[in-house]
């Protein structure tokens, strides 16, 4: 999506008034700090400068009374390299285009943290924030504004490696003490697919309505 | 004692005494069995919308707790590595010991009683706190913070029930003038209603509060719910007991469904009359007097297990302010009552 | 892959050392009793914590001076699995994360990819998703009335959830062919339509519903020793609530009147059905039982409006053959029984998403343990515990 693209594509809605609103009011209070701002099907994605990031929390908590904390979680940008080409007859995962592309809002680079917050005093209002996260993995955390935050980076911290500054204790959530690695980066390989690859399309006979592009040939196993 | 069966049997105190010993030995398991199965397995089962062991046996599971004790008794006897040994296979002992003492003294027949004591009352409330001592080495030697948690919480209401249990007693004792069993049930088959002698006077009639602080003292004192903190299971998952496997279990399971047996006995004996039936005397109350008895038993042992079912479980304060700050004096009052009552009428 | 050592300060009183945290079997339990503290490990085998969630305890004789809860037992790992799988075969996956409520984590996925894909399902699909939903709420609603009971100390009330709970299973098995995972959803509409007869079995279902939660409000509710011990035990202030995510039930019974049916973006048929949302001011765990109780019977009461309203027609959009969800970011989120739950899909125009992150209500619920079991006794965690009424699978995905 272009940049502060809230005109949506064709059949998708606009932006709520809400959003509109949320989207208003922190356009007030952080200026310059919203790097780009997008619309996913109404609800407004504001992607901000990194060492703005806590103080987003704050102006969304105390200024725009966003009160609830949904979650705060990352995303990697990098290709699956693991996952099969197009054409190769390889069903083990969806094929996935092999360039890297941003989703709304765009994006600095491969990493990105995001959060998203509601508001449990006025209807429907909420919003997707965004932040890059360079290549020294350090993020603001939001503990102090936001209390539960603290699990939720913790997760982040396991699963990608992101270093939230003024987290009490960023140790492992759900994998064990000595485990090494950040599993959801795209470069980590599916464990379960190393110790078994994926057999495909295991029944020979056709499925019923004989689709011919339903049929693929059994992938070599073992 | 020895003219127990109306005959002599070869004489002597060594073999009365071997005769003693085996109906006891005999029957607590037999009581815990019965209650187990009638209340624990059948009755909370229909309770519950369901219908408990049906297959054992063939006839609704009758058999399933003896075949339970089978199983028990052949299963590998695990001991903690830092268990203390012998205090580990001492305490379930000293639990069931004590359920045996206190049947040494309940009556079943104008002359079907182990060991008629002018103490009785007294002598089987005290020998039913001895559990508290087993169960204490149970929790200190199974090592293990759980069973401590259990045994610390059984300690501190055991004895805080004790005093209620026993000054409920006293009512009774003072209205019948005696604390020897037999002649408590003499008094309430004999007495009568403003001249009606037709079902004697059980003295649940006068001693209502008696009975009710007895029944809930004596729920206290099984760990049962609503007072089953000890044995939380689903907190402590069996409390005092939780390193108790095999036949030390099964120890443990026949010392409290044996107590509750002996307890709901006490109760029949001291408020319903025990074994006695006001129109029947003699040699005939021998035969009838046991099943008396066992009905009187199962009434009182089925509101106790109605109670189990249905309550949940009092908190660790909340079941000591109960003890201390409720039932102690109502127990109090209801004594003075008595009391005055007595000498005034 | 640098470890980022923990830095003691925050959290409170628990010295974090790593290695006291390890997830390896905790079979030897020292006794070892410092002076003053005591350090007690519940679960992850424990009738008390629904599942294997480990809580790490620092008590003073019988009172908690710390907590810390260690969950993980059951990750499977679920944002990773679904960047390898196609939508329909997340589908099959998501029904798991929370098994009580299965069908109800199938709706917001569903949502998500056909908003991506611009696709509306008929009104008859989205009133039969309605009621299964209800339903689903309506069997973990009866579960927890039960089994609140059986961890406050009453065995009874638990075998009355399950038995009244299989009126309902019956019924969601008669429609999907599964009582537990359903599987029914699919992009644009529904596996298939209601079975003959439903209607009439659903109605007389929902009447036995709340019969069964008058017994509950009278059996557990209303019992002094079950208000004994709720009652002001575990009290969430309805800010710091909302600010740790705690979600559902358990935000409404500390006063916060907000229910994503009615005030988040609206979905399914909730806004054309006349109901009510519960609260209650206390914020405690009997407030809790309380709001549930009455959730249950506001669900059952709606099934009841939507079988009289339920339009014919169509059960399925027009969808094509392989489903290829066009390239965009949409978030979903939805009531579901323990909470909000919602999904954030990014899709690159692929067959599978790129990234889904899940939102489970259970892993903000849960979040709040450390701060609110301080102080309390033993029994009032498990009260605690069992209140928030969390599922292992919603918290460790």
């Amino acid at each position: 999506m272009s940049p502060n693209a809230d005109a949506p594509a064709e059949g998708a809605p606009t932006l709520t008034d809400e959003s509109a609103g949320l989207l208003a009011a922190l356009q007030a209070e952080l200026g310059d700090a919203i790097v780009e701002h997008a619309n996913a099907f109404g609800d407004v994605v504001v992607r901000v400068k990194p060492d703005a990031w806590r103080r987003t929390a704050q102006v969304c908590k105390e200024k725009l009374g966003c009160d609830y904390l949904s979650f705060v979680a990352g995303i990697d940008w990098m290709p699956a390299p693991l996952v099969a080409d197009e054409g190769s007859g390889d069903t083990s995962a969806p094929v996935q285009p092999r360039d890297q592309t941003y989703g709304a809002a765009g994006s600095a680079g491969r990493y990105q943290a995001f959060a998203v917050v509601e508001s449990t005093k006025q209807k429907a209002t909420r919003a997707i924030l965004k932040t890059d996260v360079g290549d020294d993995l350090r993020v603001e955390s939001w503990v102090p504004v936001y209390a539960g935050a603290d699990w939720h980076e913790r997760e982040a911290w396991e699963m990608y490696g992101f270093v939230f500054d003024g987290h009490p204790s960023l140790r492992h959530i759900y994998l064990p003490a000595e485990f090494e690695g950040h599993p959801l980066r795209k470069d980590y390989p599916l464990l379960a697919r190393e110790v078994k690859p994926w057999p495909g399309l295991v029944d020979v006979e056709p499925m019923p309505g004989g689709d011919a592009d339903e049929e693929a040939t059994p992938a070599a196993s073992e | 004692m020895s003219h127990l069966l109306g005959f002599d049997i070869w004489g002597g105190w060594g073999t009365t005494l071997a005769i003693k010993a085996i109906i006891v030995l005999a029957i607590v398991p037999l009581t815990a069995l019965i209650l187990g199965y009638v209340f624990l397995l059948k009755m909370m089962s229909h309770m519950q919308s369901r219908l408990g062991p049906m297959d054992p046996g063939g006839f609704h599971g009758w058999y399933q707790l003896i075949g339970d004790g089978i199983k028990f008794l052949q299963k590998e006897d695990i001991m903690p590595a830092e268990a203390d040994r012998r205090v580990f296979a001492l305490a379930p002992a000293v639990v069931v010991l004590s359920t045996f003492l206190v049947f040494v003294v309940i009556p079943a027949g104008p002359r079907l009683v182990v060991q008629p004591l002018d103490v009785g009352v007294f002598y089987a409330l005290a020998v039913s706190s001895l559990s508290v001592i087993g169960v204490l080495m149970a929790g200190w030697a199974s090592s293990n913070k759980y069973a401590l948690l259990g045994a610390l919480r059984a300690a501190g209401q055991l004895i805080a029930y004790e005093l209620p249990l026993v000054l409920a007693v006293v009512g009774v004792v003072v209205q019948a003038g005696t604390m020897n069993l037999q002649g408590i049930v003499h008094f309430q088959q004999t007495g009568d209603l403003f001249g009606w002698g037709g079902v004697g006077f059980p003295l649940i009639l006068t001693q209502f509060v008696g009975f009710a602080l007895f029944m809930v003292a004596a729920q206290a004192e099984l760990t049962q719910p609503p007072f089953d903190m000890p044995v939380a299971e689903s907190e402590l998952v069996a409390g005092y007991m939780v390193e108790y496997t095999g036949f030390r279990f099964l120890f443990f399971f026949i010392g409290e469904f044996g107590t509750a047996f002996a307890f709901a006995a006490l109760a029949a004996t001291l408020f319903l009359g025990g074994w006695s039936t006001p129109w029947v005397h003699g040699t005939a109350a021998d035969w009838l007097g046991p099943l008396v008895l066992f009905t009187k038993v199962m009434l009182v042992a089925f509101l106790m297990f109605w109670a189990r079912f249905t309550y949940p479980r009092f908190r660790e304060d909340q079941l000591q302010a109960i003890a201390w700050k409720w039932l102690i004096p109502i127990a109090l009052i209801n004594i003075m009552i008595t009391g005055i009552l007595k000498v005034a009428f | 892959m640098s470890k980022v050592l923990p830095e003691p300060g925050r959290l409170p009183e628990i010295e974090v050392d790593p290695s006291a945290f390890r997830h390896l079997a905790d079979a030897q339990v020292n006794v070892e009793l410092d002076t003053g503290d005591m350090v007690l490990n519940i679960g992850p085998q424990h009738p008390a914590t629904h599942g294997t969630l480990r809580l790490v305890v620092r008590l003073d004789g019988e009172r908690v001076i710390a907590a810390d809860p260690i969950i993980g037992y059951m990750h499977r790992g679920y944002e990773k699995l679904t960047e390898f799988r196609t939508y329909p075969q997340i589908t099959t996956l998501i029904n798991r994360i929370d098994w009580l409520s299965s069908f109800a984590n199938e709706v917001p996925f569903i949502s998500c990819a056909e908003k991506l894909m611009n696709i509306e399902a008929p009104p008859r699909a989205q009133y039969i998703r309605t009621i299964l939903t209800e339903l689903s709420r309506i069997a973990t609603f009866l579960l927890f009335l039960g089994e609140m009971g059986l961890q406050v100390g009453a065995i009874t009330p638990a075998f009355y959830g399950f038995r009244d709970r299989e009126y309902v299973l019956n019924l969601i098995e008669a429609v999907t062919g599964g009582r537990f995972h359903p599987n029914f959803n699919r992009i644009g509409g529904l596996k298939d339509d209601l079975p003959w007869g439903f209607i009439s079995d659903c109605r007389s279902a929902m009447h036995k519903v709340l019969e069964s939660c008058d017994e509950f409000e009278d059996l557990v509710a209303g019992n002094p020793i079950f208000q004994a011990r709720t009652r002001s035990i575990g009290i969430i202030p309805p800010e710091l609530g909302a600010a740790y995510g705690v979600s559902g039930s358990n935000l409404r019974a500390s006063g916060v009147d907000w229910d994503l049916r009615r005030d988040g973006v609206p979905y399914l048929v909730y806004n054309e059905l006349d109901w009510k949302v519960w609260t209650h001011p206390d914020g405690d765990s009997f407030a809790r039982y309380w709001v549930r109780l009455q959730e249950t019977r506001e669900s059952a009461r709606m099934v009841l409006q939507m079988l009289d309203m339920m339009p014919a027609g169509p059960i399925m959009a027009k969808v094509p053959r392989i489903i290829k969800v066009p390239e965009g970011e949409v978030f979903v989120n939805t009531e579901n029984p323990l909470g909000e739950m919602g999904y954030y899909v990014i899709s690159k125009g692929a067959t599978g998403p790129f990234r889904v992150k899940i939102r489970s209500a259970s892993f903000s619920n849960v979040s709040i343990l450390p701060w609110l079991l301080r102080g309390v006794y033993i029994p009032d965690i498990i009260t605690i515990l069992a209140g928030l009424y969390f599922i292992l699978g919603d918290i460790d995905r």
